[in-house]
């Protein structure tokens, strides 16, 4: 095996580095600004209340933190499974990892109704709380996964690399059961109270991440005028439609199980059938745009040698992924909890019995955004900085 | 590059590195409080004693239609001002009208939070802002609430409000701002100095349904313990098995 | 020879810093912040003398709030309304001001600290005057008392901290 030589990422004209750059530092801006806004006028200015209390903020937040967390798989295939053409591509792996994570937690910690009071969150602990172990997750997840870049760039600690790999992997497994636990643990509502919730989570990160490292990977080397091997799109590729199809398989275990209990089919129905925008996302946003056709762009032998094909079903997957967290956190809020079984609520003070409306507003948008934005300028400052791209991502002379 | 001496070799780099890190660990090491899970705390206080539980019996054959005194008179007393925004104002005690969809018996009740044994706002809360006092109340921390929301998810009666707007001339004993979750509170404020009546409980009196009805559930000799050993009472979401302290009658 | 002008210029700057900060922090001490037309103004000192207190008052306050809030124990020495209630001022037509409004008791000293204050997002910033009972018995004796130095102190409850301590607030 050739030696593999790793560079900073310079585009193929400096212009584009900066502008792409100084567009996302204007995302941020944006966001920065909208989290502001929100946090001295009140949550009134958003579409949040006290019926759906965590709102397109949150979706954008949860989708960064799982998508984080499946961006290390690609790292831990080369490190704890061992698989040679992966390994290259650890560092950038840690490195979009950390990018993901600061960005999706960055935008939890604005949506906050306390945002300056992280520090109290950060030093009073009630530990039986899910949301108290996840704080202890993800800033461990930062450490550890720093350590894991260490010890990928530095040869003096080379030999660490196994073991810190492992670990990674599995406080990265931790951390993504935790994050489906959120809602895995909440016994009132019908969409949560599932066991499922922490394992589907884990799949939807290995996903959404390895969605995520494809479509920058491909145009990060796009930009900088690199090559990357066949071979090797084509096992991304293959481990992608592994993921979605995986995904689509909790998705049906979730439903069909509450299909079978009769406490749950209001919730069934809604989702399913008659929940209006949600229903559309479902069956539209996360089963059609999220899995049946970047399952049938990644499977289909039309698509074979096609890049462009890859990135659409990377792309594709992110939008239908989206949607299926939109869906589970507003969705699952959206439908009322039933206090009184058998019983229909004609009148109420505080909304009981209806469904909810949720209408996302321009700041918490923005917010999202913004977030996406700093995970993506983190990245591309990172990759500037540090030497996490191989020079050449061509397929090995032995096949 | 060997040393000979038996000096610790130690260039700038590593000097600066390990002086962060000494700073680093310093500074967190004595700011991480451990916090007990408050529902297992068992201290006596001067204040608070786990010999009472405190709770509340609602009589929904009692609650007389188009009435919203409680609502009213809950309201005053923690300065609770709407802002014409009902989906985001704030609300601790609210009426419920119920059909059966079998029988199509009407039943009308007023729902609050329902200060369980087990509650899961208390579960769940990252920062044990939402703790249960050792006499039942559950109550929320407001400084150490830092706005999650969490419990708001978590809570199966829907009973907690968030603050969506900053506040301003508020009730000296029910300080509450933006930002921060808040639910019912069994009037602690009234009862730490002996007003053994909630505010609710007083205006459904003197609207003359008496409907609502508060007091202790440890002491055998209290009004509420002898309705509830005569009259059948539920637990709203009873298969939850959160044993609240808020029990219904006739519903 | 680079790294020991560095020093140098660092432990200059450092010793420059103390200097200048030192008259800045005498100068706080001897300044009154009472508010002018405020009960406290017509008294002679605060619940506690001016420097304990104004070192210690978060102190004192986190102590009381965690025996209120969590274990339910009302009798508190000192209670933050207590503090609103003597400490507000009022404007020209005998309202009362927001305690932490600008120029007004806490902000003189908390503007100039910057250290910002949290209290008032919940707490009410202006005394209540339907509330005919307090939770402070301080304020309480403080009304009950003929003014005198050294009424504040009750000694049956020192803690050490007021005991033979002189009163007086030094007015400008």
């Amino acid at each position: 095996m050739s030696k593999m030589y790793y560079r900073e990422l310079y585009c193929g004209t400096p212009v584009r580095y900066w502008m792409g750059l100084a567009l996302l530092v204007a995302f941020i801006a944006i966001g920065l600004a909208s989290a502001l806004y929100m946090e001295h006028e009140g949550h009134w200015v958003t579409g949040m209340s006290n019926q759906v209390v965590w709102g397109l903020p949150h979706v954008f937040a949860i989708f960064l933190i799982v998508a984080a967390s499946g961006a290390l798989n690609v790292a831990s295939i080369g490190s704890v499974f061992g698989g040679p053409l992966y390994k290259p591509m650890g560092r950038y792996s840690s490195l979009l990892a950390l990018g993901l994570l600061a960005g999706g937690l960055s935008v939890l910690v604005l949506d906050l109704g306390r945002p300056d009071r992280l520090i109290v969150a950060m030093t009073n602990y009630n530990f039986k709380s899910i949301f108290a172990w996840n704080v202890i997750l993800y800033s461990g997840f930062f450490a550890i996964v720093g350590v894991y870049l260490w010890t990928m760039m530095d040869r003096s600690v080379k030999k660490l690399y196994r073991p810190v790999g492992f670990f990674a992997f599995f406080w990265r497994i931790a951390l993504t059961t935790g994050t489906g636990s959120i809602f895995g643990f909440i016994v009132a509502r019908e969409a949560y109270d599932a066991a499922v919730m922490a394992p589907m989570f884990v799949i939807m990160s290995f996903s959404f991440g390895l969605a995520f490292f494809i479509i920058t990977l491909i145009a990060a080397y796009l930009w900088s005028d690199r090559h990357i091997g066949d071979l090797r799109l084509a096992k991304l590729k293959n481990l992608l439609g592994v993921f979605v199809g995986a995904v689509l398989y909790f998705t049906l275990v979730y439903n069909l199980t509450n299909l079978y209990a009769t406490q749950h089919h209001g919730i069934e129905r809604f989702i399913l059938l008659d929940g209006g925008v949600y229903t559309q996302m479902f069956w539209i946003g996360q089963i059609l745009i999220g899995s049946v056709i970047p399952l049938f762009l990644i499977y289909s032998p039309a698509f074979d040698k096609s890049r462009w094909a890859i990135v659409a079903a990377s792309a594709l997957v992110l939008v239908g992924g989206f949607f299926q967290i939109y869906v589970i956190v507003i969705g699952g809020q959206a439908y009322p909890m039933s206090l009184f079984p058998g019983k229909e609520v004609l009148e109420s003070g505080f909304f009981d019995g209806v469904i909810a409306t949720y209408v996302p507003s321009f700041y918490e948008a923005a917010l999202g955004v913004g977030g996406v934005a700093l995970a993506l300028a983190l990245v591309a400052i990172g990759s500037r900085m540090f030497k996490v791209f191989p020079e050449t991502l061509e397929d090995p002379e032995e096949a | 590059m060997s040393n000979k001496s038996d000096q610790r070799s130690m260039d700038r780099r590593h000097f600066i590195g390990g002086t962060v890190a000494a700073a680093g660990a310093i500074t967190i090491a004595p700011g991480v409080i451990l916090h007990a899970v408050a529902a297992i705390k068992e201290e006596p206080s001067a204040g608070a004693s786990s010999k009472h539980r405190w709770g509340m019996v609602v009589d929904a054959n009692k609650c007389a239609e188009g009435c919203s005194a409680c609502v009213e008179a809950c309201d005053k007393e923690h300065n609770i001002r709407g802002h014409d925004r009902p989906r985001t104002d704030a609300k601790w005690i609210r009426t419920v009208k119920l059909k059966d969809n079998q029988t199509g018996r009407i039943n009308r009740l007023v729902m609050m939070c329902q200060h369980c044994e087990f509650p899961p706002c208390v579960d769940v809360c990252p920062t044990n802002a939402s703790f249960r006092r050792v006499d039942g109340i559950v109550l929320v921390d407001r400084h150490r609430c830092i706005g999650c929301r969490y419990c708001m998810m978590a809570c199966p009666y829907k009973a907690r409000s968030f603050i969506h707007e900053a506040l301003h001339d508020q009730a000296v004993s029910a300080p509450r701002g933006k930002g921060c979750v808040e639910s019912c509170t069994l009037c602690v404020h009234r009862l730490d100095y002996g007003n053994m009546k909630t505010a609710c409980q007083e205006a459904c009196e003197k609207e003359g349904h008496a409907a609502i009805l508060f007091g202790d559930l440890n002491d055998p000799q209290s009004e509420i313990s002898q309705v509830l050993l005569k009259n059948n009472s539920t637990q709203i979401r009873a298969d939850l098995e959160l044993n609240t302290g808020v029990r219904y009658l006739n519903l | 020879m680079r790294s020991s002008f560095f020093r140098r210029k660092c432990i200059t700057g450092l010793l420059a810093g103390i200097a200048l900060a030192v008259p800045a922090l005498q100068a706080e001490a001897e300044s009154s912040l009472v508010t002018k037309g405020s009960e406290a103004a017509s008294l002679d000192t605060c619940v506690a003398p001016t420097q304990e207190i104004r070192r210690y008052h978060m102190e004192f306050l986190k102590h009381d709030r965690d025996e209120v809030v969590i274990d339910g124990d009302r009798r508190v020495k000192y209670s933050l309304a207590a503090c609103v209630n003597c400490h507000s001022g009022k404007d020209d037509s005998g309202s009362y001001l927001p305690v932490n409004a600008e120029e007004q008791f806490c902000e003189t000293c908390h503007d100039r600290l910057a250290v910002s204050l949290d209290c008032f997002q919940c707490h009410r910033t202006t005394p209540d005057p339907t509330i005919k009972k307090f939770s402070s018995s301080a304020l309480n004796r403080l009304h009950d008392r003929s003014i005198g130095a050294t009424a504040h102190v009750d000694s049956t409850e020192s803690s050490g901290l007021f005991a033979n301590e002189p009163a007086g607030i030094q007015r400008d």
